[in-house]
């Protein structure tokens, strides 16, 4: 089953008077469960791809349907819920909030959940991913207590906490080291593997890339190719 | 519910920047600790302005005679001669709504005891009426003359503290004669303290006695001219005035040789002889004064004969217009200082918009952030505008504490009257929530219309 399915989607910006297409028509799929990554030189498109991919931004022309709903046709409220309640996101500057403790950091999307959640389940569910990222002993710590590998543990708690169907991870290591982006990858795998939520990993670094079964290279605003890996080398660097 | 966890959300987001919130803040505390101040001390001078016009007597009305015109010329307000004791007394027991009426007369002469002298600011003749229409009763020592020395022109008198202390250094006076225009008086009573009156007039400066002893014993000019009644006998209602000039006919001296009945029809007197200068009642309520106007007006025009058309020979005079007037100003007054207190709320208004504006920029990223993880522009909406009404709710509270310390500060050290406001209290706190709402509404519009990716790349 298909979790993502684009087709022929465009996008064109308006910048005065010149029309500059980004995005010239891309069609593609994603399975549920899978992990792909996202490839292309900065201006290739594939941060405005994955801002559509996210329900951030409307594609000019084309049709986008996440888990067989035609998200296209959703308002901006819409849009928000889905965010909210399917799509998790991960940011290469983490984006946690200055001044706030983890457990608060990873609560704050609880705030706008749509039914709205009981405070106690809220307070357990946060202090449960952030175990499970291993910060249990940090979760009163403010982001400036703590080192870029664990803030960026913190934003993967907090895009988990909604119990969301796909991630969306732009650049996550490009403000790491060598080793807490490794550190950070596996942990990426292991979400994949044991609880079949989709990934996907937007990079410009092959490295990264080959953390993912499946990788979709953009180039001009197309996709060039989309490229299977044997299965036996998961997470392997070449 | 929604409610109360955005408020949640907006509190942590202000204790993030304390200093920054309390300094924002401050503009609103300012205004709102002014606004209660004014209020505060302004309902104490209206306060006090009530008490001191309660001590001239409550519901007062006066009743002055109309004015006399004599060859075209008009001798002004008062000059007539057409209130009576009976006109008094006729008030007193045919108009409802006057509990209390007594005629006065007054004079100006010399008093002597021993080798002292003082002219009082007035000596007043009148009835022992005349204390319970200025709520003045309790005496500080002896007690009021009687209708007996009405009835007898007794030489009795009453004085305030003034003369108490100018003519006797203070001692007791009660038993003691003193002389007005060479007319032995006994002091029977000491009239209590009043103090100066709304004008500045010393109201304690001042001597009573039987109206009848002041009319015919100290106030010579009148009673030259009321010795001409004595005969005559024209109208009815000089009758009455000669029946009470005939209680005491060994004062009447005549000066000058009796008319004739020839020429007494010649010369028609208009004037009624034991007239008094003013009558002095009390309404026995502020809200039936006017009925107790209207009434009066009635009775006396009346029993002074006047035609339907014709102008009245008598001016009746609502004391409380002066109240009004006085209570009024002070109003205006407190009202004036109250606009500039919210013109200061207003300046402190402009201040948290525009903290708001520097907050809403400064985090941009947060509200991208907020917006991807599923936050609707309403909500972002909602979280700033509670800020901003958070912030003046709180401005507003530590304003109310201030402006009651402010207010204590100045009764305890000035001696100023204050009196605690309720409606201030309320509404401050209304106007500091709608200042929030006003002020914070475009800060907050503006985070609300932000877009989530430009949002999330400002740097």
């Amino acid at each position: 089953m298909d979790i993502i399915s684009l087709k022929d989607i465009h996008k064109v910006y308006h910048l005065g008077e010149i029309d500059v297409p980004v995005l010239k028509g891309i069609t593609m799929t994603i399975a549920k469960g899978e992990m792909v990554s996202l490839m292309g030189a900065s201006g290739s498109g594939k941060s405005t791809l994955m801002n559509i991919l996210g329900c951030l931004d409307h594609p000019s022309s084309g049709q986008y349907f996440l888990e067989d709903l035609d998200v296209t046709k959703l308002s901006a409220e819409e849009h928000a819920e889905i965010r909210n309640s399917k799509i998790g996101f991960i940011f290469q500057n983490f984006n946690l909030l200055p001044r706030t403790s983890a457990l608060e950091n990873v609560m704050m999307p609880m705030e706008y959940h749509h039914g709205g959640l009981p405070a106690s389940e809220c307070r357990q569910r946060a202090e449960a991913l952030l175990e499970r990222v291993g910060l249990k002993d940090r979760m009163h710590h403010h982001p400036s207590q703590l080192s870029g590998g664990q803030q960026q543990r913190v934003a993967i708690a907090r895009a988990l906490v909604n119990r969301p169907s796909i991630l969306f991870a732009d650049e996550p290591t490009g403000n790491l080291d060598s080793h807490t982006s490794r550190e950070t990858l596996e942990m990426f795998q292991e979400l994949n593997v044991h609880d079949g939520i989709t990934i996907m990993i937007v990079t410009h670094d092959a490295e990264v890339a080959h953390y993912a079964r499946h990788i979709i290279h953009v180039r001009d605003g197309l996709i060039v190719d989309g490229v299977y890996r044997s299965e036996d080398s998961p997470g392997v660097s070449p | 519910m929604r409610i109360l966890r955005s408020s949640r959300t907006a509190l942590r987001a202000l204790s993030r920047n304390k200093t920054r919130a309390v300094l924002t803040t401050l503009g609103i505390v300012i205004g709102i600790a002014a606004v209660i101040a004014m209020m505060e001390i302004g309902q104490g001078a209206s306060l006090a302005i009530q008490k001191s016009i309660s001590s001239m007597g409550s519901n007062n009305l006066l009743i002055f005679p109309g004015s006399t015109t004599f060859g075209g010329a008009h001798s002004g307000a008062g000059s007539g001669m057409t209130l009576t004791a009976e006109d008094c007394e006729a008030i007193l027991n045919e108009c409802p709504d006057v509990r209390e009426a007594a005629p006065t007369v007054r004079t100006n002469a010399q008093v002597v005891f021993g080798g002292r002298n003082w002219v009082p600011g007035s000596i007043y003749g009148s009835s022992q009426a005349y204390l319970n229409v200025r709520d003045w009763q309790d005496l500080e020592e002896g007690e009021a003359f009687t209708d007996r020395d009405i009835r007898n022109a007794g030489k009795v008198c009453l004085v305030g503290q003034t003369i108490k202390r100018e003519l006797f250094g203070g001692e007791s006076p009660v038993g003691h004669e003193i002389r007005i225009n060479n007319i032995s008086f006994r002091v029977v009573g000491v009239l209590s303290a009043k103090g100066a009156n709304l004008m500045g007039m010393d109201q304690d400066d001042v001597i009573l006695a039987p109206w009848t002893t002041i009319k015919y014993r100290v106030s010579n000019r009148r009673s030259s001219t009321s010795s001409v009644s004595s005969s005559s006998t024209s109208s009815g209602s000089s009758e009455q005035v000669n029946t009470l000039s005939n209680l005491y006919p060994s004062q009447q001296v005549s000066l000058y040789p009796k008319a004739s009945a020839a020429q007494q029809a010649n010369t028609p007197m208009p004037v009624r002889f034991a007239n008094v200068d003013q009558i002095i009642v009390s309404a026995s309520s502020a809200a039936s004064i006017p009925r107790a106007i209207d009434q009066i007006t009635a009775l006396l025009r009346e029993r002074h004969h006047l035609r339907p058309g014709e102008e009245d020979d008598f001016t009746v005079r609502d004391m409380t217009e002066l109240t009004k007037t006085l209570t009024s100003t002070s109003t205006l007054m407190t009202r004036l200082l109250l606009i500039v207190a919210l013109i200061s709320l207003i300046v402190g208004g402009v201040g948290i918009m525009n903290i708001m504006l520097v907050s809403v920029t400064e985090r941009t990223r947060e509200i991208g952030l907020r917006m991807a993880v599923g936050a609707k522009g309403r909500d972002i909406l909602v979280q700033f505008l509670l800020e901003a009404v958070i912030l003046c709710l709180a401005g507003g509270i530590m304003g109310i504490l201030l402006g009651r310390g402010i207010s204590t500060l100045i009764s305890s050290i000035l001696r100023w009257p204050t009196e605690i406001s309720v409606p201030a209290i309320v509404l401050s706190v209304v106007v500091a929530g709608t200042v929030g709402i006003v002020f914070g509404f475009y800060p907050a519009w503006r985070a609300s219309r932000l877009d989530p990716i430009e949002a999330l790349r400002y740097e």
